[in-house]
């Protein structure tokens, strides 16, 4: 059975730098499978060739067995992959909802003559269903109409996984969502990736908070210095010596 | 119904409105309903956050369309009226090729470039673009009767009339648009285009697209002056016309709809009666650089913050 997503011997140079160099993992369909690494590990990087932003120096992204790396990103989330960002990059101007709707372009693609002539009525009932459902379900119903930039930095970290998940995507890739949270929101962010695990769409995460990743990830992949480090489950890779020592610096040295 | 009721009192004051008026200022009355569809297109462009400085040029695409199918291809004029709009799409459609593979600034002098190759072309070949001096002579609209009203074209009012009808048309189109799914894509596309690309949408083919719905426009307006004025040369669509329609669609405000209109009729006036009055319409270009100035520095987000202003008060109470 081939995976969800594979990635195999991805590398990204830019100049002289080597950002990625040679890494494999696989995604399965159905889990949480974290990507983690110090600082300038790659992480991001490796996002942004998955979703079509980079296009990689060498290797191949398979979904589902079919090629995907240098595809552009829209063609990327046609296919069923779609990105957050770090920080929180939303459209600021925009109300909450029509953040919301410009996710649902996808489902319901804007056609200009039905819309000149109001023939498309049904469509934009639905996709105004869709956003409504997507906000709902990260706890935004009752936002609509505030503008996307005057939230707070929870709500606007939850609104771009709502504008990622009105696509109803297969795979969605989130680029540090518990960044900035306080423990608490980060507990609510959990119980909701779990909540979105379970009604079937793939998550792969790059995150630097360890209490969210081990509590979260059926999978880990563990990468240092654009190098794939380790893969495992969470009380694998925490025990993993290669990973302390990428993390902590050099025990044996020290030792 | 309150709605309709506005509109039923828009439409008679601007059926009584030419009749209030001198000869002279009938003739603007025209001009400000043709430039008032030229900065509303603009507008549309703006929306996916490009600047364009070959608007005006696009516009002297339909023109020349307009006035060279009617006069050697012998076209109904209303017929070459859309045949104008649809070169100007055409010919946008063409120069969105080179011209989106640069953003911002880089686009706005693109464009400009592009609109002056467009304008030495219809200099350098006489034939069919009569060079330096233009098309003369171009068909007017056939005089026609509804009925209770006799359109007699020699009248500058039953053209504003006709002019007045074709651009509510087209006002109510660019209106349906903006406010339509692939307009909120268009701002998405404006504020954020990675997290638009990321939701799927093709950056290429929206902005091709407003900027090919906006040429089309512009080039019914141009088509619309073509028939007016009977004459058209390069000149009529050189970039001091260009700043006239930024200074219109920036002294407006872009934020909504009516804000470039609201510009470009308050600017008319202000040209049109005060300097005139004046006697000081020579100075336009002065006095025009000198507004645009001053509001960028004392009212950045141009006229329509003032009525914004005046209709959250309303609101709010």
């Amino acid at each position: 059975m081939t995976s969800l997503l594979e990635v195999q011997n991805l590398t990204m140079r830019f100049g002289g730098l080597t950002a990625v160099d040679g890494l494999n993992f696989k995604v399965e369909k159905g889990h949480i499978h974290g990507l983690i690494g110090p600082n300038g590990a790659g992480k991001t990087t490796t996002f942004n060739m998955i979703s079509g932003f980079y296009t990689p120096s060498d290797g191949k992204v398979l979904l589902n067995g079919e090629e995907i790396s240098g595809l552009p990103m829209h063609h990327v989330a046609n296919r069923g992959i779609v990105r957050t960002f770090q920080h929180s990059t939303l459209f600021g101007e925009l109300s909450v909802l029509d953040n919301a709707l410009v996710g649902t372009h996808m489902t319901f693609r804007p056609n200009i003559f039905a819309a000149i002539l109001g023939l498309d009525g049904a469509a934009r009932r639905n996709a105004l269903d869709r956003a409504r459902s997507s906000l709902e379900f990260f706890g935004l119903g009752g936002l609509e109409d505030e503008l996307a930039g005057d939230l707070s930095h929870g709500h606007q970290r939850a609104l771009g996984m709502a504008v990622a998940y009105a696509s109803r995507p297969d795979l969605i890739l989130l680029d540090e969502p518990f960044t900035g949270m306080n423990p608490e929101e980060t507990r609510q962010m959990m119980g909701l990736m779990r909540r979105l695990c379970a009604e079937g769409t793939t998550i792969l995460l790059v995150e630097h908070d360890m209490q969210a990743i081990m509590g979260l990830c059926d999978n880990i992949t563990c990468m240092s210095f654009g190098k794939f480090l380790a893969e495992g489950g969470p009380s694998e890779i925490r025990n993993h010596p290669d990973v302390i020592e990428a993390y902590l610096g050099g025990a044996r040295h020290v030792a | 119904m309150r709605n309709f009721l506005i509109w039923a009192v828009v439409a008679v004051a601007l059926i009584i409105l030419p009749n209030l008026v001198s000869f002279s200022q009938q003739e603007v009355l025209v001009f400000l309903t043709i430039n008032i569809l030229v900065v509303a297109s603009y507008r549309l462009l703006t929306l996916t956050g490009e600047w364009s400085l070959g608007h005006v040029v696009i516009m002297g695409v339909g023109a020349y369309a307009s006035a060279l199918v009617t006069k050697e291809l012998g076209l109904w004029v209303p017929l070459g009226i859309l045949v104008g709009g649809a070169s100007a799409a055409f010919i946008a459609f063409l120069l969105s090729y080179p011209l989106f593979r640069m953003k911002g600034f880089y686009f706005l002098i693109g464009s400009f470039a592009a609109g002056e190759i467009i304008r030495l072309l219809w200099k350098r070949f006489r034939d069919p673009f009569g060079g330096a001096k233009g098309i003369k002579g171009i068909d007017p609209m056939p005089d026609f009767s509804i009925g209770i009203y006799q359109f007699d074209f020699f009248e500058p009012v039953s053209y504003f009339y006709f002019s007045a009808v074709v651009v509510a048309l087209c006002l109510w189109i660019l209106w349906r648009i903006e406010k339509s799914p692939v307009g909120l894509t268009f701002h998405a596309v404006h504020w954020q285009d990675k997290l638009a690309q990321a939701s799927g949408v093709n950056l290429r083919s929206y902005r091709t697209l407003a900027f090919v719905i906006a040429s089309g426009f512009a080039g019914i307006a141009g088509a619309l002056l073509a028939h007016y004025i009977g004459t058209i040369n390069p000149n009529s669509f050189d970039v001091e016309v260009m700043v006239f329609v930024l200074t219109w669609a920036i002294v407006g405000g872009t934020g909504t709809f009516y804000g470039p209109i609201l510009g470009c009729i308050v600017l008319t006036i202000l040209n049109e009666i005060v300097l005139r009055e004046l006697g000081l319409e020579q100075t336009r270009p002065l006095i025009y650089g000198l507004i645009l100035i001053l509001s960028i520095l004392f009212m950045p987000n141009g006229l329509e913050s003032i009525v914004q202003k005046f209709t959250r008060r309303k609101e709010a109470k």
